[in-house]
């Protein structure tokens, strides 16, 4: 995909306009980021009703009432959960759709990103980024709130493409494929799934401890967002925004 | 009104508050309605065809060393049938209890226990998953279904086998389950007697229980009476081919 190059209107009222802007986020990221909102958000919603179920967690192959569970947790209240009161029939309905689009948007989304070079220009981390004096600056400001307020910056600092990069490839796969090791029938045919997280009941609770990851990604995410121009991010978020075209390293 | 000016931080909280309230009351109503129940159900039958074609129909579930067995496997469902006929069975020991086969067989009839007992058997040590999201691993021994099928000769246009059970659930309905002939050919389908060595203990299924291993534990029908082979799950209690299945809308296949 070719990057769009559109220069700002004279009468842009804010800091001298830069020469060259392109726009901020590709379709392709903003169709997948919204559709992963949907899905995440009913995904969660729904595997609250699932969990309802038998709300206790074990390590290992086996685990049920009479074996030593690692956490064992009250049902969560019904305005938590999709549908608005337990029913483990019809929250599997929903969570195995929407599993199916998240798992596929993702797909989609990263082959996009690979092609539009979305991953290699803006979440690839280079080596200078990875300097010690780099990663203590970006953690010190971070924990300063010196962002607070300001106009996003060219790139993603190196805190920002961290956990990017970590909800992306690490967390929302770590969900997909906690997901399939708990389905009998995929396990007998990639038996290498229950190796991968310690049986069936260890990917239960990691699927447990992903989820509840990207719930605390997801506050955080939309913390940042609301001190840092929230409705400037969210147009961006949506129409694709502008921004400079960024110096060649 | 008040005269107070809209911040954005309010007009973003209120909008929040406004969007995820009508989002839960929205799902609640989709949740109710039939066609968007249909899109939900494609990607289980979206599943499904995804395992039966990709998959391998004769993959084994895992088999685990004996010392990874649950110390105690609990039981779930009909713990204890309490109907009159079940309950002289348990006192007579099983005595006259007989497997049937009925439905689209060439030679439909009835096994005895002991009949079951002297057939070629099988033993397994494997993972029970429930619905619910438990785990219980247990040995069982049985008879492979394929043979039963085999020896009563089942037809050609059979394409289900119902497990009728003596379990009386709500409504005065007894429990039922199907598979279709893939799982029910499958090597590691049994009719089982034994669980852990010993004869199975009435919380799960006494004196027989069907065990398919790549399904969830709904599928794992106990006290089984009576295999039924038929071309079509129309005609079996409300259509949908099992117990769960009709009054609480599981989905049929238990792959996930």
């Amino acid at each position: 995909m070719s990057r769009t190059e559109i220069h700002p209107p004279a009468s842009a009222d804010q800091q001298p306009p830069p020469a060259a802007m392109r726009v901020k986020h590709a379709w392709t990221t903003r169709l997948w980021h919204w559709l992963t909102v949907l899905s995440l958000a009913i995904l969660f919603m729904s595997g609250l009703n699932i969990f309802n179920a038998h709300p206790m967690l074990y390590w290992g192959s086996y685990g049920a009432n009479y074996d030593q569970p690692w956490l064992v947790l009250e049902r969560f209240p019904h305005w938590a959960t999709i549908p608005g009161y337990y029913s483990l029939a019809d929250a599997r309905l929903w969570h195995f759709f929407f599993a199916s689009l998240l798992a596929f948007t993702l797909l989609a989304f990263m082959i996009a990103s690979l092609i539009n070079r979305h991953v290699q220009r803006d979440l690839h981390i280079r080596k200078s980024e990875w300097a010690a004096q780099n990663i203590k600056r970006d953690l010190a400001r971070h924990a300063r709130f010196e962002f607070v307020g300001e106009t996003p910056r060219k790139g993603y600092n190196w805190l920002q493409k961290i956990s990017y990069i970590l909800t992306i490839f690490i967390l929302i796969p770590g969900m997909i494929f906690t997901g399939i090791a708990m389905s009998p029938a995929m396990d007998a045919n990639w038996t290498w799934l229950l190796d991968v997280f310690g049986g069936r009941q260890s990917a239960r609770s990691l699927h447990f401890i992903f989820a509840w990851s990207l719930f605390a990604f997801f506050l955080v995410h939309v913390a940042l967002v609301l001190l840092t121009r929230p409705l400037m991010q969210l147009r961006g978020m949506i129409s694709g925004g502008r921004k400079p075209v960024e110096e060649r390293a | 009104m008040s005269d107070q000016p809209i911040t954005r931080r309010k007009l973003l909280g209120s909008t929040a508050a406004v969007g995820s309230g009508l989002f839960l009351s929205g799902c609640d109503m989709l949740n109710e309605n039939e066609a968007f129940r249909g899109v939900l159900r494609s990607a289980t039958d979206l599943n499904f065809a995804v395992h039966r074609s990709l998959g391998s129909r004769a993959a084994l579930a895992r088999e685990f060393p004996i010392s990874e067995r649950s110390p105690f496997f609990r039981g779930n469902g009909t713990q204890a049938p309490d109907n009159p006929a079940y309950q002289a069975a348990i006192a007579s020991d099983f005595a006259g209890w007989t497997l049937e086969a009925r439905g689209l067989f060439d030679r439909p009839g009835r096994w005895t226990l002991d009949q079951l007992r002297a057939m070629p058997q099988r033993t397994q040590t494997t993972r029970h998953d429930c619905v619910e999201g438990w785990s219980a691993i247990g040995t069982w021994t049985g008879v492979p279904l394929h043979m039963l099928l085999d020896q009563a000769g089942i037809r050609r246009d059979a394409r289900y086998i119902v497990f009728r059970c003596a379990d009386v659930m709500g409504g005065g309905i007894p429990y039922y389950e199907s598979i279709d002939m893939i799982d029910a050919r499958h090597p590691q389908t049994i009719i089982a007697h034994r669980l852990n060595e010993e004869p199975l203990p009435v919380r799960n299924g006494a004196p027989l229980r069907l065990r398919v291993e790549t399904q969830l534990g709904y599928k794992q029908a106990k006290y089984l009476q009576a295999i039924e082979a038929v071309a079509s799950l129309e005609d079996i209690g409300q259509g949908k081919g099992g117990y769960w299945e009709d009054v609480a809308n599981y989905a049929w296949y238990a792959g996930i």
